[in-house]
């Protein structure tokens, strides 16, 4: 049978695209930068339907991308021009709420919202990007996704216990489960964070955990983003776990106003939005805490959210940031560098140098207790130049995050935009090794190709068949 | 060469060393602190290769909270370094001679992991020598990173099957203080098992979340440090009077958890991974089988050590455990010779995330020269 009757075979013809305006749909991501149009879009409606669509791509030796709610940020669900788009949203079911376990299981195309939404109220999934009213939870498997809360909390890869998964030869595997440490690899470790390049994600088993008895939230409000890095050094040396530690620099207070209208003070250098939950007994001594820390670092003005849409105005200034920029500047390009938090200062001021060589603004919006910087480099696609000259800082801005001891991403991934970059963070071993596990997984590379590795690599024979241990071949694992 | 009868002991220095050493080798069992030598099936080698002199703490950074340590570091050591700083690494198996690569090796924990995760939670990064002469790293030193595959999952737990690790990347924790646990004692295991999930749906942010059966009666316990530790620990003490157990706030309460820890090792040990609607049956196949029990309430983790008898009986209360208990896998981790001939400790794996494993095996190892034979599947 032919690829695309193979497909409408396995998911009806109304879920095959294969018009080229209706695909151009799916040239993107959240990375407007780059976009291709797939030869065909497949929607499949269940995992079943997965599996058939991933046996067809591989009868037909095409190569495929899958894509949950194509909010991403480093360009991970970039279609490629000859290959097939799975598109996962029609697999939104949640499958099992089971809060006795704490645990819930659903399929990928599941937003990551709602999965907070079936915990609620009495428990909650932490890992919670700006993005949580769209994105899917398998595109939060693939991306390993964080968020404001990951400083206290952890990441996406802290709450998977289980997956199953369709591998790209379309065999189906259980890694995990609903249980911790079963015997074996930790296979849905490794495959959190693996941008889609080792299957597809069919049923997610996540951990919830139980609410925080109470919230409180602050804003203090500095001189330079700086001195707000001294006192986030302050509070975490102290002791004090926030929730959420957030900054702001002076541009992108200043562009948030602008669509959040919270009253912050236009001339202020950066905020520090910090939110501390847990049990009320406690939470009091270390709210004091923290304000005083943030006025011994010289802030010059602490606010206390008096309620929760104090709290909830708050937090829209700090979600606001990305889509704000785009009232202040035509374009912008977003980084995702992490550095460690202690060389906050140094860096934040060769950015700056940076910015005044390349004529560029840079506003800077970052999770400040993981060191995660978000640099926005604002520019003008329309003037000769600017475009290159931005992606050139942007550039410029992970090295030097790289060269302070960081990464080039701590949450976007790596995809088709970082790739170029890998290089400076891994060596030739390193890569090696990367691509040892990824010919495990998928030997004939047909699973998202052209992601992550700086360049195409091909899977070598594994050098003669596997060898079973001289008490396999004594009998003793006829048992098993 | 001469005498074959003891096995050559390598101990690198480097990890190009062990990478070299590696390359050349037939067969290697990895050794650290030796403290879990008997876990898994058994290995043909005809060598041991060594952490020990790959012994270094690298670089502590108190700033970021961070710290690079090699493999062979022993734990304690490490952690001595770190409260010099008021800092720990939130990992407090129970072996004192352990170092900080087997424990993440065997993806090994104690109480701690409650509240901070297991070793793989903990790793931001390693660098291993493989089996192909090379020394690749994978992960950072930053506690927030998603560039590249996240081989530190793959190498903890794997036993050292697809390559030695030589340094690891660690978060740290601030050491917390001001300890105080709230105890709820008992010896109906259904009274037990549900005050245990109660506290452990209650957002209390403990350190630690354990329970314990032995000889007839058990107790829960709730483990809480920093400022408000008293509160909440009388908090936590009066919803498990409220569930009928006998309660009460203990402040010097190290020996406690001392035992919690010795209470994950015996001459016959079955780790049960459950989940926390099994805390009663967890409870009530102890008390069956007269054995002694810690565990992990709000994680479904169970250490059960059986009583001692004969080879064949006990291999048969394996038995009943797993059948018991399934689908949660039973891991025998230590047992008598004779007993570890009889069972495989490890229990089944699905056939296709078996053939799975054994393709990551084939990259990494392909000749398998690192712990051959002791994982489970026979890998």
């Amino acid at each position: 049978m032919e690829l695309i009757a193979a497909l409408r075979a396995a998911c009806g013809a109304a879920h095959v695209l294969t018009d080229r305006g209706r695909l151009r749909t799916y040239e993107s991501d959240g990375l407007l930068q780059h976009a291709v149009v797939p030869r065909v879009a497949v929607l499949p409606g269940s995992a079943e339907e997965v599996v058939a669509v991933v046996r067809a791509c591989r009868a037909h030796g095409v190569p495929w991308v899958a894509r949950g709610s194509g909010s991403g940020l480093s360009g991970g669900a970039l279609p490629v021009a000859d290959g097939v788009l799975i598109v996962l949203t029609r697999l939104r079911r949640i499958l099992a709420v089971d809060l006795a376990n704490q645990r819930i299981t659903c399929e990928p195309g599941v937003t990551n919202v709602a999965i907070s939404a079936a915990a609620g109220p009495t428990h909650f999934y932490p890992p919670d990007p700006s993005s949580q009213i769209v994105c899917s939870i398998g595109g939060n498997v693939a991306e390993n996704s964080g968020g404001a809360h990951c400083f206290k909390y952890g990441f996406t890869t802290n709450y998977v216990t289980g997956l199953e998964v369709v591998l790209p030869d379309g065999d189906v595997v259980a890694l995990g489960g609903a249980e911790l440490d079963r015997p074996g690899y930790d296979l849905h470790g490794v495959f959190v964070g693996s941008e889609g390049t080792l299957g597809i994600a069919t049923r997610i088993t996540v951990r919830v955990v139980p609410a925080p008895e109470s919230v409180r939230t602050l804003v203090a409000f500095f001189a330079s983003p700086a001195q707000a890095g001294q006192a986030v050094s302050a509070i975490v040396a102290a002791g004090v776990v926030p929730g959420a530690i957030e900054l702001m620099d002076g541009l992108s207070i200043n562009a948030s106003e602008q669509m959040a209208h919270a009253g912050w003070p236009r001339d202020a250098g950066a905020a520090l939005l910090v939110e501390l939950d847990g049990p009320a007994v406690e939470l009091e001594a270390r709210f004091a805490d923290v304000t005083r820390l943030c006025e011994e670092a010289g802030s010059r003005e602490v606010r206390v959210a008096r309620d929760a849409a104090e709290r909830a105005v708050f937090w829209r200034m700090r979600k606001a940031a990305f889509p704000a920029m785009g009232r202040v500047s035509p374009h912008y390009y977003v980084q995702d560098s992490v550095i460690p938090r202690t060389r906050l200062a140094e860096v934040l001021e060769r950015i700056a140098a940076l910015a005044r060589d390349y004529r560029l603004q840079v506003a800077n919006v970052f999770h400040a207790g993981d060191g995660n910087l978000h640099p926005l480099v604002c520019y003008d696609g329309h003037a000769p130049g600017e475009a290159a000259r931005a992606e050139e800082l942007a550039g410029e801005i992970v090295l030097t995050c790289v060269r302070a001891g960081g990464s080039i991403t701590g949450e976007h991934g790596v995809g088709v935009d970082k790739k170029r970059y890998m290089p400076a963070m891994f060596g030739e071993p390193d890569l090696a090794a990367f691509q040892k596990l990824r010919c495990a997984f998928d030997p004939d590379g047909h699973a998202n190709p052209g992601k992550v590795m700086p360049t195409p690599r091909l899977c070598g024979e594994v050098p003669g068949p596997y060898r079973r241990h001289p008490l396999e071949a004594a009998g003793l694992a006829e048992r098993m | 060469m001469a005498q074959a009868a003891a096995p050559t002991r390598l101990e690198p220095t480097t990890a190009a060393q062990a990478a070299a050493l590696l390359r050349d080798a037939r067969a290697v069992r990895i050794r650290g602190g030796a403290t879990k030598l008997a876990w898994g099936r058994p290995v043909a080698a005809d060598a041991e290769l060594s952490t020990a002199r790959l012994d270094g703490l690298v670089a502590h950074h108190a700033g970021d909270l961070t710290a690079i340590v090699q493999s062979g570091l022993p734990l304690a050591r490490a952690q001595a370094a770190f409260a010099a700083a008021g800092q720990m690494l939130a990992l407090d198996p129970p072996d004192g001679g352990a170092t900080v690569g087997g424990v993440v090796a065997t993806g090994d924990s104690g109480p701690l992991r409650h509240r901070y995760g297991a070793p793989r939670d903990l790793v931001l990064g390693v660098q291993v020598a493989l089996p192909d002469g090379t020394v690749a790293r994978a992960g950072s030193r930053v506690i927030k990173n998603v560039a590249g595959y996240d081989l530190a999952k793959l190498m903890s737990g794997a036993c050292g099957t697809l390559g030695l690790l030589t340094e690891l990347t660690v978060r740290l924790h601030p050491l917390p203080r001001g300890w105080r646990t709230a105890v709820g004692r008992g010896d109906d295991p259904a009274a037990l098992a549900h005050a245990a999930q109660a506290l452990a749906h209650r957002p209390l942010e403990a350190e630690a979340l354990d329970l314990r059966w032995a000889g007839g009666d058990g107790a829960v316990l709730a483990r809480f440090a920093g400022p408000a530790a008293d509160a909440r620990a009388a908090a936590a003490a009066r919803a498990l009077a409220d569930d009928g157990l006998a309660a009460a706030v203990v402040a010097d309460d190290g020996p406690l958890w001392d035992a919690q820890r010795a209470g994950q090792r015996g001459p016959l040990t079955v780790r049960v991974s459950a989940t926390q609607t099994q805390l009663g049956a967890l409870l009530v196949a102890a008390r069956g089988e007269g054995a002694r029990l810690v565990a992990r309430a709000a994680l479904g983790l169970a250490w059960l050590t059986l009583p001692p008898a004969a080879p064949a009986a006990q291999a048969a209360a394996v038995g009943r455990l797993r059948a018991a208990l399934a689908p949660a896998p039973c891991v025998v981790l230590e047992a008598p010779a004779a007993v570890r001939a009889a069972v495989d400790p490890w229990g089944p794996v699905d056939p296709a995330l078996l053939a799975l494993m054994r393709r990551v095996k084939a990259r990494f190892d392909p000749e398998r020269r690192c712990n051959p034979g002791l994982f489970a599947g026979g890998i």
